[in-house]
């Protein structure tokens, strides 16, 4: 498998100008003679649409939800990040390329992670220009906070609904080429599965969601913008319909998959309630600027708590642990996201959680609130306040709140290279289902960047050189061997899983792969439990192929049946995370062995030996997959061991 | 933990839009009043799974009121009643044990029933296609502090902006309008320096569209913004009547 990265020569900061004016433009007159197709409408998939039917491509755009508007882009709270310095606090590109680079725990790749620094400041431009309306000053100029892993504050919000303003945005400029006719949409349809003639991608099988109807669709090349892998988990704070399945499949074409195991578990998310639980949801990690994070000292307190014997506003402030106040005394409750979810999560191992599950811990703003008042922590967390009260019933202005963290983000996902395309030539992956900018942990407010930054920026561009190359003759007929042969077997797993007749519902093998990947392959991973996982992860897969009940038939609208099809990829999918984990002999971001720890309990790298991105080959049913290793070299930053004593 | 209730439920079952439709009745019991609405239903289906029976069809996908593709009628009122919130996140402690919940889709004409309380909302992206949407090309823009928006403006446009496009104000209006949904985007549009120049068109165009799709008139009975679960207020549909009524006399006068 050849992975290469083709990073263009150069310094750092003139690689991506270069490599533009090296790329292969493709005549304006021929760019109406291609067809490309986008599989999903998120900031990725909407932006990257409308851009390339600006410049005269045909454009398919294809998307599970009723509406393009509605992709889970939408639930991001906080903001996003880009290199203005208009507040003149000394930000530059390369200041946001470093914090990106060094918060991804020094496993992203440098010339993509520059780029995506580079083309920030032109997002902001766009948005703004499409009536996105961003926080303002009284002079009418925008507005900035700060957020985790900066000290400068480059972060651009629209109150706490920044991804829904930055996606009704892109979602505008994609209704405008719809209505000029350039983007043909197919909402409520499931792409499953990825054609591919003589090696390169030339289209997909999508399924109608209201009729059922399997149909063929060819393109000069196909984007996947399909989003991450968190519902692996079953439980997550993405959204019910997010699935790996768009992914997964091109990973069983040829595909590589890059770094399966580096999840984001986020922090401050409510607390589970109960089995019946169906999502997370998160609450933006901004608390914490004012939030003090404690358990009790002891487990017996705890336990009277847990019992709802005792109240936590009675207990004294000397039987009470602020845990990250106390050992992370520089940052404190502001330590990035992977500490302070390990560390909740030792709190409640240690028997100190405080919600009935014995899973939570207290985000108090008692001190907040005595020192500003209760106006002040109204006006600057209220809608928080307001949906944590509509979920748990409970005011937390008067107790404190109750948090826990959840898998939030993937920021492995397919290999691809600097111009964005899979080792598979013509297929291009963007925004969160690829790997490249991230690294091991993103940083808060960059996921909406790397959308957007792809979709408008990057891809528009790098598309075109493959398009130069192929020509505008080659879109192949639907009625090839190749599609039928794909088609079939698309149909012919639909029968499989209408024909099983078991006793068991496609959610209850969810909850149940959810599970073990939680425990064997969440907060924290060891040897032992990952081979565990491994062991009981194939079974269960045969179990939901022999004892799987979808009711129903594939002519009309089948939820259950939707639901089956990706589960059956998340089993087989959960495998190879926890494969990757395994193989990955270190502690960086997200992913946190503990054979690999510091005396203090820390995630402890190993550069010298896994500074690489592990890229999986998929090599059949009944085969291990193979690894293959694209190694990263730092031109630019050098690598260090994070500390946030 | 919270505690448990029993329930009746009614809902609508419909094989597809040709279908005539009917209520069935299902028991909901043992359900954990921490549950949201949906997952009451979620409960309910895996039963029916169970029993080898065809479960509720639903729409949902966030289930954290941002979305907008939870839409269901609960007992009479769009979304459930509680002030500013979605079906999905409505929790099952404002119920009573005992209860008898009814439950139904959106009813319009523009929004066909898919199957059960599945409905097709694709009148709402058309509107947005007609003209709901500054035209820039990516890249052909000025810097974003080149053009100062005054806060108050901006902070206006946001409060309309904020619309989730559930259809909840069509569903509980008598005439089922799209005015509300329809208003806040013009609105957004219009109160930005940068919706000016389309202004007029725009509001011509989106409401000549919400006419074709066979949304009805507003008669200002108030019912949509008091389902709104992002309580976009009334306001904005007389904001909206401005600017369409300024921008036919801007057209007759022009022409």
């Amino acid at each position: 498998m050849n992975l290469d990265a083709k990073i263009p020569t150069g310094s750092m900061a003139q690689k991506w100008d270069k490599h533009r004016f090296d790329l292969k433009l493709v005549n304006p007159a021929n760019k109406r003679k291609y067809e490309v197709i986008v599989v999903g409408s998120g900031l990725a998939g909407a932006s990257a649409a409308a851009s390339m039917a600006e410049l005269g491509y045909n454009v398919k755009c294809f998307c599970y939800q009723d509406s393009p508007r509605r992709a889970h882009s939408i639930a991001a709270q906080g903001g996003i990040n880009a290199a203005k310095n208009y507040q003149n606090d000394g930000d530059s590109v390369y200041r946001l390329f470093y914090d990106t680079v060094k918060g991804g725990d020094y496993r992203s790749r440098e010339a993509n992670v520059y780029r995506l620094a580079q083309v920030s400041v032109d997002i902001i431009d766009q948005c703004a220009a499409q009536g996105v309306p961003f926080a303002r000053e009284y002079g009418g100029l925008l507005a900035n906070r700060s957020f985790g892993g900066a000290q400068v504050s480059r972060t651009f919000y629209a109150r706490g609904q920044t991804g829904q303003q930055l996606l009704l945005g892109a979602y505008s400029s994609l209704c405008r080429q719809i209505g000029l006719g350039k983007v043909q949409m197919f909402p409520r349809t499931e792409m499953l599965d990825v054609v591919l003639i003589d090696g390169h991608a030339k289209g997909v099988i999508v399924r109608d969601m209201v009729t059922g109807e399997i149909s063929r669709h060819s393109a000069h090349t196909v984007v996947l913008a399909t989003g991450g892998y968190g519902n692996v988990f079953y439980l997550s704070t993405n959204a019910m319909g997010c699935n790996v399945t768009a992914t997964h499949r091109a990973y069983k074409r040829g595909a590589a998959f890059a770094n399966p195991c580096y999840t984001q578990i986020h922090p401050t998310c409510i607390p589970v309630s109960g089995d019946h639980q169906s999502k997370l949801t998160l609450m933006s990690e901004s608390l914490r600027n004012d939030g003090r994070v404690w358990v009790p000292k002891s487990q017996d307190v705890a336990e009277k708590i847990r019992r709802g014997e005792i109240n936590p506003s009675g207990i004294a402030e000397v039987d009470r642990d602020y845990y990250l106040e106390r050992k992370y005394p520089s940052f404190g409750n502001l330590v990035p996201r992977d500490v302070a979810s390990r560390n909740a999560k030792e709190a409640c191992d240690e028997g100190r959680g405080v919600v009935g599950s014995g899973l939570g811990v207290y985000l108090d703003f008692a001190d907040a609130i005595g020192r500003m008042g209760e106006d002040v922590v109204r006006e600057r967390y209220g809608n928080l306040f307001d949906m944590y009260e509509k979920i748990t019933g409970s005011n937390a202005y008067q107790n404190p709140m109750t948090i826990y963290p959840a898998v939030h983000y993937t920021m492995g996902g397919l290999w691809v290279d600097y111009n964005l395309m899979s080792n598979i030539p013509g297929l291009f992956v963007i925004g969160e289902a690829n790997f490249s900018d991230h690294g091991a942990n993103r940083l808060g407010a960059s996921a909406l960047m790397q959308g957007l930054a792809d979709g408008y920026f990057v891809l528009p561009y790098t598309i075109g050189q493959y398009l130069a190359e192929i020509g505008p003759d080659e879109r192949p007929s639907e009625a090839s061997s190749e599609f039928g042969g794909v088609e079939e077997s698309v149909k012919s797993r639909i029968d499989k899983l209408l024909s099983i007749k078991g006793k068991r519902t496609p959610t209850s093998f969810h909850r149940e792969l959810g599970q073990i990947i939680w425990d064997k392959c969440g907060m924290s991973r060891s040897e032992s439990g990952l081979n565990e996982a491994l062991e009981k992860l194939p079974a269960l897969r045969q179990e939901f192929w022999e004892n799987l009940n979808v009711p129903g038939e594939n002519g009309s609208l089948n939820q259950s049946l939707e639901l089956a099809g990706r589960v059956a990829d998340f089993l087989e999918f959960g495998e190879l995370m926890c494969r990757d984990a395994l193989q990955r002999e270190e502690s960086c971001g997200g992913h946190f062995r503990e054979e690999h720890q510091t005396e203090e309990g820390e995630a402890k790298r190993d550069d010298e030996n896994f500074s690489f991105v592990g890229a999986w080959e998929y090599k059949g049913a009944d085969s291990t997959p193979q690894i293959h290793k694209e190694e990263l070299t730092y031109e630019e930053v050098k690598m260090t061991q994070r500390s946030y004593k | 933990m919270g505690k448990d209730l029993n329930l009746k439920l009614k809902v609508w079952r419909q094989d597809n839009a040709d279908d005539h439709g009917r209520f069935e009745e299902y028991g909901a019991n043992g359900i954990d009043t921490d549950m949201s609405f949906l997952e009451m239903l979620d409960v309910v289906n895996e039963g029916l799974i169970e029993d080898d029976r065809e479960p509720i069809a639903f729409d949902s996908d966030c289930r954290e009121g941002i979305c907008g593709t939870c839409s269901m009628v609960i007992n009479g009122v769009a979304h459930g009643g509680q002030k500013g919130t979605t079906a999905c996140q409505l929790h099952m402690r404002h119920f009573s044990d005992g209860a008898t919940i009814t439950i139904e889709p959106w009813r319009a004409t523009a929004f066909p029933v898919h199957r059960d309380l599945v409905v097709d909302r694709t009148a709402f992206d058309r509107i947005q296609q007609a003209g709901g949407f500054i035209s820039v090309r990516t890249g052909s823009v000025p810097d974003a502090n080149a053009t100062p928006v005054p806060k108050d403006d901006s902070d206006l446009a946001m409060d309309a902006a904020q619309c989730i496009g559930c259809g909840a104000c069509v569903a509980s209006c008598k005439n089922a309008s799209a005015m509300l949904f329809v208003a806040a985007k013009v609105s957004h549009l219009s109160l930005v320096p940068q919706g000016q120049p389309e202004r007029e068109r725009r509001a011509l165009a989106m409401v000549e569209q919400m006419d074709k799709e066979g949304f009805g008139n507003c008669t200002v009975t108030g019912s949509c913004e008091a389902v709104c679960p992002k309580e976009i207020p009334l306001d904005f549909i007389a904001r909206m009547n401005r600017e369409y009524g300024r921008a036919l006399i801007k057209r007759e006068t022009s022409s």
